[in-house]
């Protein structure tokens, strides 16, 4: 049971982890004040939460390894991100898609972990869970009003819903590890949130003006570690940098 | 502070004599201390002034979230990267209460932004430095801040009630900033040898830009006796170096770390510490765009606002779609 429960939480931590991360490198660089201060904010959220998610993985793992050491001293395959979050940035539009079609997801999920067995679990949920209704009324609000923009911003918000919607069915995928995690009722069979998923997608790109497409496709490999982006190996080589560079140094 | 030689709009001082009533009036208010509000009468120089000293202060906020934001992907710890987010949200924070400020005295945030794009208006010299090594965002939060902090605190006192309002909550956000940014330099400080080059290096290369940020001496200050009457200035460019360069060299040398300046030594007399100034030419190239950075800055400022004019538009277009149905409605 440890060693699923270990990777249940590196799969909620390695989320928030590498969403942060790519959250974080708009800084400086939005549009427009008001979103430069939200967009930190929110990097700013899921950092914290990756402390939480990343720190009890730790000590269920009962190796010593700290959240700092699992967030800056392991390789690409053994991080359990789903594979939307390490896609890049692309423009303002795409940032804010992938955060809406995440938010939607996580607002879901966390939801169903405030009624967690784990005692643990569900307090990281509760405090979480606040910070994501917030995110995910942002995320949902932007993607309405520039997918129901002007014709550039409209058309913007519809190539980037095409390109991430298939990165979108790996967040339900079900394993051996899900499963686990639902007998003990620990976490939520991840499959069993996708009818609620797809009627909020539903209602807001319907109020965005923005199609969704018929094919249901899915990219997967992050959350299982077989198979990540060519984009995971650049974060990590950026975000580890200094700690690889000088092992052992406090700072 | 994040304002650097302010041009003060006017022709001087005006005697008593020379005053008009209105400007007597303004003046006796200022002398007994009451704020001037917006919507009070002021001199059109006051004015013009105060537009260019809290404008440029705004714009030093945003160019500033770009040398800090060059470390968050790569900062070392969680926390030390939630901190250094924290820290930059708040930066982008005071440029919104103080673009806020400037929009009292009749001028809006877009038009303060074209003229900062198009180098009109400047921003603080500090920012066109680069952040090299980890140990520069300690230097950036203990030096920058620090000096930031010892110009914004007597600020708190200006004449000019929003202004004033604005530096009390950026006062206490950036006394926190420096502890963190001192925090980082004990860390590296008492860390490995190559963390020790680290802090080194940060404060080799941020010593004199720090001390430029109080902008020339005294002697080349032409203008500041209009803004120190108005209160819009308090304490001259060289007490307030001096200020910082006796509160800083106790902190340096409990670091460990030594002061680039063979020239410094306590000065028993003045009760303060004799340094080397600042080298000014290289102060007036970076001013006129040949620091190390400035092509950079602009740049990148110039870039976020060109990229982001579609979600500008495509947001305000929303927002008009809406008014009209909601109209449409009722």
């Amino acid at each position: 049971m440890s060693a699923d429960l270990f990777e249940f939480l590196c799969r909620m931590g390695d989320n928030t982890l590498i969403l942060g991360h790519r959250v974080s490198e708009w800084c400086g660089h939005s549009p427009v004040l008001e979103e430069d201060i939200a967009l930190a904010n929110t990097a700013l959220d899921l950092i914290g939460q990756t402390q939480l998610w990343l720190g009890l993985a730790g000590e269920v793992e009962g190796q010593g390894r700290s959240a700092d050491d699992l967030a800056f001293l392991r390789d690409a395959w053994d991080f359990r991100n789903v594979l939307l979050v390490e896609l890049p940035n692309g423009d303002f539009g795409q940032t804010l898609m992938r955060q809406f079609l995440f938010d939607a997801w996580q607002e879901l999920m966390l939801g169903a972990l405030k009624e967690s067995s784990d005692a643990r679990v569900a307090e990281i949920a509760e405090k979480a869970s606040k910070e994501v209704a917030y995110h995910v009324e942002r995320s949902g609000d932007t993607v309405i009003g520039l997918g129901d923009g002007t014709e550039e911003s409209h058309q913007r918000m519809q190539a980037a819903l095409d390109y991430l919607y298939p990165y979108v069915g790996e967040m339900f995928e079900s394993d051996a590890v899900d499963a686990a995690m639902a007998k003990a009722g620990i976490a939520p069979d991840p499959a069993s949130l996708r009818d609620a998923y797809d009627a909020r997608l539903a209602q807001v790109m319907a109020e965005a003006t923005l199609s969704i497409p018929d094919d249901r496709f899915a990219h997967a490999g992050g959350r299982t570690g077989r198979m990540h982006t060519e984009h995971l190996g650049h974060i990590l080589s950026t975000m580890q940098w200094l700690q690889r560079a000088y092992p052992g140094a406090t700072w | 502070m994040y304002a650097q030689m302010i041009k003060t709009a006017g022709t001087g001082v005006k005697s008593r004599d020379d005053m008009t009533p209105e400007e007597a009036a303004f003046q006796d208010r200022i002398d007994a201390d009451i704020k001037i509000e917006p919507k009070d009468w002021m001199p059109d120089d006051y004015r013009a002034t105060l537009i260019r000293q809290i404008g440029q202060h705004a714009h030093s906020e945003i160019v500033g979230q770009l040398p800090e934001g060059n470390w968050i992907t790569r900062a070392p710890t969680l926390e030390r990267k939630a901190i250094l987010l924290a820290k930059v949200q708040d930066e982008a924070g005071h440029g919104l209460y103080l673009y806020c400020a400037a929009e009292t005295l009749g001028i809006s945030r877009d038009e303060l932004t074209e003229d900062l794009l198009s180098g009109k208006m400047k921003y603080s010299s500090i920012f066109n430095y680069p952040t090299l090594n980890w140990a520069d965002i300690g230097a950036v939060g203990w030096l920058v801040d620090g000096a930031a902090i010892m110009n914004q605190v007597p600020l708190q006192r200006t004449s000019y009630g929003p202004y004033s309002r604005a530096m009390i909550r950026i006062c206490k956000e950036e006394s926190f900033h420096q502890r963190q940014g001192y925090d980082i330099m004990m860390k590296m400080a008492q860390g490995t040898e190559a963390q020790k080059k680290m802090a080194q290096d940060a404060l080799n290369r941020f010593w004199y830009p720090s001390l430029m940020m109080f902008g020339p001496s005294d002697k080349e200050s032409v203008h500041s006796a209009q803004s120190m009457a108005w209160k819009i200035k308090i304490d001259s460019n060289d007490e307030l170096r001096q200020r910082f360069v006796d509160q800083t060299v106790p902190q340096a040398e409990y670091l460990g770390l030594t002061i680039p300046d063979e020239n410094l030594k306590w000065n028993e007399e003045k009760g303060g510490y004799d340094f080397s100034e600042p080298d000014w030419t290289e102060f007036f190239n970076v001013l006129k765009g040949k620091g190390p950075c400035n092509t950079e800055r602009m740049n990148a400022r110039v870039q976020a606002w060109e990229d982001g004019k579609w979600v500008r538009d495509g947001l305000l277009a929303h927002a008009r779609k809406r008014a009209a149905r909601k109209v449409a409605a009722e």
